[in-house]
């Protein structure tokens, strides 16, 4: 996998912004991994430009949203190569297991954003034990 | 009862109207990708750059999200600018993991472009934070603009 050759992707406009923003702003869907293991759901996104006091992660019920805010100014000066668009971040996932909320952990680092989602161990089932009367 | 008239001449068709119906098609389709024309003259080279020019210097700028500055070479030589790197798997190899969603690529990069003025080799920088790189390039001084002083008598 790692020697294969990076190929850049197009940046895809967040897809539920089709009402339109006040503010003339570009929402980008961040690319993500999401894996499991058997202790937690992780969410992996990439959000460059992103600073640390920026991220809004939520999980309103089932809903998972990532919201990052981009603040790196863009340089001034005459545009020589354009080839991206800086813009925020939003996504949206419905996150099918039960998520113990109170563990949610999340990183940022180099850009990258690191969702922990650990799954809520499940209620032991209590074994009634019946007494000879 | 209806007559038929087998003789009845089908109404004269213009040859070519078929061909102008297709034009206007074909048209339409790329007035509607000449909406998104931006996204067309993107390179799928990645990393995708910015390149803005002031007076004395070039100002370069990529989104890199999880490139570590070990992982990353930065040169020039000449005129040209090389990045080349890497992008680690975030999940070790060995670790057992099942995917939900697998969208973001890892292993390595390339990328040369020539740009268009010399640079002062000496007085390069580069910095990397939040995953966007922003590489400054100084012009040469024989490159940048040089103020004509006018001698009046």
């Amino acid at each position: 996998m790692s020697n294969q050759d990076l190929k850049a992707q197009p940046k895809t406009p967040h897809a539920a912004s089709t009402e339109e923003a006040t503010k003339a702003e570009n929402y980008f869907s961040p690319l993500v991994d999401i894996f499991e293991t058997p202790e937690a759901v992780i969410v992996i996104a990439d959000v460059p430009g992103v600073s640390q006091e920026n991220v809004e992660i939520s999980l309103d019920d089932n809903i998972l949203t990532i919201h990052g805010k981009m603040t790196d100014q863009q340089p001034v000066g005459r545009v020589i190569l354009e080839e991206y668009e800086s813009g925020h971040y939003m996504r949206k996932f419905t996150v099918a297991e039960t998520i113990d909320r109170e563990k949610i952990e999340a990183s940022l680092a180099g850009g990258v954003l690191k969702v922990m989602l650990p799954k809520q161990v499940p209620v032991q089932p209590k074994k009634i034990e019946v007494k000879m009367g | 009862m209806p007559i038929i008239r087998f003789a009845e001449r089908a109404p004269f068709r213009n040859p070519w109207a078929e061909f102008e119906r297709i034009r206007q098609g074909l048209d339409e389709l790329s007035k509607n990708y000449g909406d998104r024309g931006r996204q067309q003259e993107r390179s799928n080279v990645f990393p995708a750059l910015n390149i803005y020019e002031q007076d004395d210097r070039l100002i370069v700028t990529a989104e890199i999200p999880g490139v570590s500055n070990q992982d990353l070479d930065i040169s020039v030589e000449g005129e040209t600018l090389t990045l080349k790197g890497k992008r680690e798997n975030a999940v070790a190899k060995d670790t057992p993991v099942s995917y939900h969603r697998r969208e973001i690529e890892s292993g390595t990069f390339s990328r040369a472009v020539a740009l268009p003025v010399k640079i002062d080799l000496d007085n390069l920088s580069a910095r990397l934070i939040d995953g966007i790189l922003t590489i400054t390039l100084p012009k040469a001084a024989k490159a940048t603009p040089r103020k004509i002083q006018i001698l009046s008598e």
